[in-house]
């Protein structure tokens, strides 16, 4: 459009305040906008790999829920003499080496398996978003506390830090859920303190400031929200090594304890007879890939739906040349 | 009363080599509505002396310090951050050198506009909106209503620098600090984000700080102009008086390195030499290594401030009144 300046809106800028006393309230037309959170879920479900996502994972969901339902055989009641049957159309998915049927398991182990993988995201990110954003926010002596206490935790292998916490704590899951969240805790911490460190050095948080904008609403809306893919993508990847990590000690023998179903509980039992039983590997195998695929695709989905710089859309279309 | 009074404004930088002084005693007054220009070469301290009037250096390692920093009354070196926070947008509002990162980009242009005006007026949602439309009507966006839902990358360098125009006169502020504005933008939308600026804010009556290097644009747009050298205002008056009649070794040098139309054909007369390591402070004046005017007593004494006729004062002791023909 060509260049003009309307004198007649400057003067309703200036008599802005004027204005809206004079007009009654009903008068007042009602304006309203497209808002982000529209706009990006908007985009989300036009994302097909994330959809079908979204749908798996709500369908294991339910199947967990809705187990004893779906399979009327109790998951650790022994019945020898069916023991390594293939699947049948009485045992969906044959039976292991007990003779419990494998679906049945698979479902009841979903429900340990899949709240593990929540859990420790919600654990992590609860504990690792504010402690890296307080360290990439506050600098200093701060800062230097909290990633040194971070860094502590990263010198011990993973997974050895983790046997050690239930080892301390005792073999239930709730210490489970706490020894693989702890040490998910200063990966994330340290991935959302780099974001930080450098969004905060944008001339949009200056500018933001500039406006008069607290710290706190600078962290939150200009910083927080201009990180969270990286933080996404982290947290599915946490997801999916939180169900990896719980089957690490149960196979163990520190995760969920025999005779309890979880998937990689049930796929450590399966090893030994991987040439005899197949079945028996194949479905923890398959249900896992699936939960850790759908949360990938979900996680891909957020992160460019949380951006409106990837966005493809009829909304390129409405950019204007000035 | 004055709008803004800055005495002694000076901003320091504690580093590992030493203490740099960014900002080095620098005094000015700006009148309501009054519109002026901050000008100098890169690392003059422009930038910092209005970042250090907004008390938006981050200290530490910054030392902002003043004898008197008042605005409209208020105490910014004593203000608490409450405030500050207050005055910042409302009282004064800040323009900032590059458009295409100064819009928070996962935002939209609808949002970021009525969240300024919620935070500092006390209106609701709707109202809010509806001035956002007016906002950018005003600067000059076509279909308002429609792009308060559009992002920021959906938009040009321009458009995006008409959005934070609007943004940044959304709460009619009565100081407007245009820092580098049009920098980053191509000549002829220079031109017309220069125009809107001009125009909008003398119908609002704000007063305008153009930080700029760009001569030209102050001498067409201000009222009075500082020159900064090193930290310091070197010489202050009427944008007349100044680049007019010059009277000090910089600003000459600065006139003398900005092309003009009407001596095409004529070598440009560059500065020689490099600004000076503000970690050292020299007693005598410190644009004295790179002077062309310079004259004995330069190198015994530094100048005071001097006063010239049409409210004009320099910190220089050559007599430069036969240079000024030149210019003319």
């Amino acid at each position: 459009m060509a260049f003009s300046i309307r004198e007649s809106a400057t003067e309703m800028a200036v008599n802005f305040a004027n204005d809206s006393d004079k007009i009654a309230p009903d008068e007042i037309p009602t304006v309203r906008f497209a808002t982000g959170a529209r706009l990006a879920a908007r985009q989300f479900l036009r994302n097909p790999a994330a959809t079908s996502g979204l749908v798996v994972l709500a369908l294991l969901c339910l199947a967990a829920i809705a187990a004893p339902w779906i399979s009327h055989f109790d998951p650790v009641q022994i019945k020898l003499s069916a023991k390594l049957k293939p699947p049948s159309w009485e045992h969906l998915l044959g039976t292991d080496h007990f003779g419990r049927d494998v679906l049945s398991r698979l479902l009841y182990g979903s429900r340990v398996s899949l709240s593990i993988g929540l859990l420790v995201v919600a654990f992590s990110t609860s504990f690792g978003v504010p402690i890296g954003m307080v360290a990439g926010f506050m600098r200093g002596h701060v800062e230097n506390g909290l990633m040194r206490l971070m860094d502590a935790f990263l010198t011990f292998p993973p997974l050895l830090l983790a046997v050690t916490i239930v080892g301390l704590l005792g073999p239930d899951l709730r210490n489970v859920m706490l020894a693989i969240g702890i040490v998910q805790v200063p990966v994330l911490a340290r991935i959302v303190r780099a974001c930080t460190l450098s969004a905060r050095e944008e001339v949009y948080v200056a500018a933001a400031s500039a406006l008069g904008a607290s710290p706190l609403r600078i962290a939150t809306r200009h910083i927080l929200r201009n990180i969270l893919s990286p933080i996404v993508v982290q947290l599915t990847i946490g997801f999916s090594a939180a169900i990896i990590a719980e089957a690490s000690l149960s196979f163990l023998g520190l995760g969920t304890q025999p005779p309890n179903p979880s998937w990689g509980r049930d796929l450590a039992d399966a090893r030994r007879y991987m040439a005899d039983a197949p079945w028996l590997f194949l479905s923890p195998t398959a249900t896992i890939m699936l939960a850790v695929l759908s949360i990938n695709f979900i996680g891909d989905g957020l992160r460019d739906a949380l951006d409106p710089r990837s966005w493809r859309t009829r909304a390129r279309a409405a950019s204007v040349k000035g | 009363m004055a709008l803004l009074t800055v005495r002694g404004l000076t901003t320091s930088f504690s580093t590992d080599q030493g203490i740099i002084r960014a900002v080095n005693g620098v005094s000015f007054t700006l009148e309501p509505g009054e519109v002026l220009g901050l000008v100098g070469e890169s690392g003059s301290g422009k930038s910092v002396t209005a970042l250090s009037i907004m008390r938006l250096v981050r200290e530490p390692p910054a030392k902002v310090q003043a004898e008197l920093l008042d605005f409209e009354g208020t105490d910014l070196l004593r203000a608490d951050p409450r405030t500050l926070r207050d005055i910042r947008g409302s009282g004064i509002a800040m323009i900032f050198q590059d458009p295409m990162r100064s819009l928070n980009p996962v935002l939209t242009i609808g949002r970021q506009l009525t969240e300024t005006l919620v935070r500092h007026i006390n209106i609701d949602g709707n109202a809010a909106r509806r001035r956002a439309i007016e906002l950018l009507e005003m600067v000059g966006i076509p279909m308002a209503e429609k792009h308060l839902g559009s992002y920021p990358h959906q938009f040009s360098g321009g458009m995006r620098q008409r959005v934070m125009i609007a943004i940044a006169l959304s709460c009619n502020p009565r100081l407007l600090i245009a820092d580098e504005a049009t920098t980053a933008l191509d000549v002829t939308i220079q031109a017309q984000i220069v125009e809107l600026v001009r125009t909008l804010t003398k119908n609002l009556g704000t007063a305008v700080i153009w930080i700029s290097h760009d001569l030209g644009l102050v001498a067409g747009l201000c009222d009075r102009v500082n020159v900064m050298y090193a930290g310091r205002i070197v010489e202050t008056g009427p944008v007349r008086e100044v680049f007019y009649r010059p009277s000090h070794g910089y600003t000459i040098g600065l006139i003398g390195c900005t092309p003009r139309v009407d001596r095409v054909g004529t070598p440009l007369k560059p500065i020689n030499g490099l600004p000076p390591n503000l970690m050292d402070d020299t007693p005598l004046c410190p644009f004295l290594p790179r002077c062309d005017v310079a004259i004995p007593a330069c190198h015994r004494v530094r100048p005071e401030l001097r006063s010239f006729p049409g409210g004009h004062f320099a910190n220089c002791l050559a007599d430069l009144t036969s240079r000024h023909a030149e210019l003319r």
